[in-house]
């Protein structure tokens, strides 16, 4: 008998193609997990009614010996990665009853392969938080234990996948929405180099910053699904292909650490398994180097300048004219100000106004100017830092799975969530969060997770690395 | 940031605000205008880097291979919350 809570993508397609189970009860599985957990941890927002459709769909190609990597092997996808004729909401009462007219192209690339979509995840209004708590559609909460948050703003991805309520997810990641709630839910995140996944059908958050990647059981499951979603798309201008790396030639020896930053702030448990972790590279081998990344103090005032700035521009769209839901008003413009103050929750309004500010007349160059000016700078540091080392090595977050509610009336501590995670986006970096032990509390056994970022498109390195890792933690 | 402030912020965002919103706004953006304000002392004798990446490029594509026209037209429009005919609806403009 087949423990189906064991598997992972690679086991489950060994199981497929030897006909061992079929596709259908594969995602009759994931329906039953689903409707026994999702009441209580509001991981999924819609569960589709074709699930077992696609699902023999999926069997017929393996029958003729068509299957792909991901051919039958049930996924879920965020509120806010597009597929035609189905619902996405980007977890907004402005959304809620919106019908895509078009397919993104990482959703196009799974579906060519036939996998089967179980549902869409629930997540932060417009992807904008770390906790899920400004979903429109409720909190999702963490199933390692549910008075905690699940982290976000991927938070519905990887709680269906930590359930086991999907084999593995897509997410979105613009400061740390796909690794944070990897790390507090205890599973693996991968946020890929900037620009490797087509953003054509994510709905934009931060369009310099966005990038679409995997939640899963394990690096090898992540490496499978980035292989397939990612690629340069003609309708995604800042999209990139990815050079041909050897990854027989590719040798890391050399893991940097920024001591000093990770000091501050950061729950001592947190620090101190990450520390215990080091000492298990160090014993398999490879050398820490202690680095100095001197401009990554100011990362988090950098990223709540872009973010915003380019927050307010891509929310614009939002006007109850062309899509979305409208709230009259006496005439047309009063119909905006009506449709998105109503409509439009308090960090989504906080995030438009702030990027309004730092974009008007006479503070654009004190803020927008300046913040792009250290990203740059930190981007440098980057590239300097990595002439020595081959990948660097954080801690994901500052601290285990919070309570629900603790945060969520102050802004900057929730902010200071994703301290560890923005840099490798402001630097378009490649980073992924593993599994890394735990800390207990209150009884409960928290997950934590180990960041590792490599250099442009170089993900093959977090891959190798990410894969022996499992291995020694 | 004062209350007018934050109105003139509302205003410009295109937000109607109730009075409670405009208080709690005026608070927290305050706060996080205060962080972001640590930027300043970042040393701008570093500066040498001009906005934006020198990489950055525009990256066109040839107008080619267009989809059959009116394809899109039925899901696109049934999008909109006001529709007549093959048109959106919107309030009298002038």
């Amino acid at each position: 008998m087949i423990n189906f809570a064991d598997l992972t993508i690679a086991s489950a397609r060994e199981g497929l193609d030897q006909k061992k189970f079929t596709t259908s009860e594969l995602a009759q599985y994931y329906l039953n997990q689903i409707a026994e957990k999702n009441p209580e941890i509001n991981a999924y927002l819609e569960v589709y009614e074709d699930v077992l459709s696609q699902a023999e769909a999926a069997q017929k190609l393996i029958d003729q010996n068509k299957a792909k990597a991901l051919t039958g092997i049930p996924l879920v996808l965020k509120d806010n990665i597009m597929i035609r004729g189905r619902i996405n909401s980007a977890g907004s009462k402005i959304l809620e009853k919106y019908i895509c007219p078009y397919t993104s192209t990482a959703a196009q690339k799974i579906l060519d392969q036939q996998a089967v979509i179980l549902g869409r995840a629930n997540m932060d209004e417009f992807a904008m938080g770390s906790s899920t708590e400004n979903s429109a559609y409720g909190v999702t909460k963490n199933p390692r234990d549910p008075k905690r948050v699940s982290g976000g703003s991927s938070g519905g991805s990887a709680a269906a996948v930590a359930m086991n309520g999907a084999l593995a997810a897509l997410g979105s990641d613009t400061g740390g929405s796909i690794r944070q709630p990897a790390s507090l839910c205890g599973v693996v995140g991968l946020k890929p180099t900037y620009g490797s996944v087509s953003r054509h059908g994510l709905m934009a958050m931060a369009s310099s910053l966005d990038v679409i990647g995997p939640i899963t059981k394990t690096v090898a499951d992540a490496e499978i699904l980035f292989k397939v979603i990612s690629g340069q798309d003609s309708l995604d201008s800042t999209s990139v292909s990815l050079e041909k790396k050897n990854l027989e030639t590719l040798s890391v020896k050399k893991i940097g650490v920024p001591q000093n930053f990770l000091q501050k702030g950061i729950d001592e448990d947190v620090l101190q398994e990450f520390q215990a972790n080091l000492t298990k590279f160090k014993k398999a081998g490879y050398e820490i180097v202690e680095i100095d990344l001197p401009n990554l103090d100011y990362s988090l005032a950098v990223y709540y300048i872009l973010m915003p700035a380019e927050v307010s521009s891509n929310m614009a769209r939002y006007d109850g004219i062309k899509f979305g839901s409208r709230l009259e008003g006496e005439d047309l413009i009063s119909g905006y100000f009506s449709t998105r103050g109503h409509f439009l929750g308090s960090e989504v309004k906080r995030r438009i106004m702030l990027g309004t500010y730092v974009l008007s007349a006479g503070y654009a160059d004190q803020y927008y100017k300046k913040a792009w000016q250290i990203r740059n700078l930190i981007k440098n540091d980057f590239e300097k830092v990595f002439e020595k080392v081959d990948l660097i090595a954080m801690p994901t977050t500052p601290s285990p799975a919070f309570k629900i509610g603790e945060k969520s009336k102050d802004p900057l501590k929730m902010y200071l969530e994703d301290i560890f995670t923005i840099s490798a986006n402001l630097a378009g970096l490649p980073a992924i969060s593993i599994p890394a032990g735990s800390v207990i509390r209150e009884e409960k056994t928290l997950p934590i997770g180990l960041q590792l970022i490599a250099p442009a498109q170089e993900e093959q390195k977090l891959f190798k690395i990410g894969k022996e890792f499992e291995t020694i933690v | 940031m004062d209350k007018i402030g934050i109105k003139k912020l509302a205003e410009l965002s295109r937000l109607k605000l109730s009075e409670t919103e405009i208080d709690e706004y005026q608070e927290k953006i305050s706060d996080i205008l205060k962080y972001i304000d640590s930027l300043k002392e970042a040393t701008a004798g570093k500066m040498d880097l001009v906005m934006g990446n020198l990489e950055n490029r525009n990256v066109l594509r040839e107008d080619q291979n267009p989809h059959e026209g009116g394809i899109y037209s039925d899901d696109l429009l049934a999008a909109s919350p006001d529709r007549k005919d093959n048109f959106v609806k919107v309030k009298k403009i002038l």
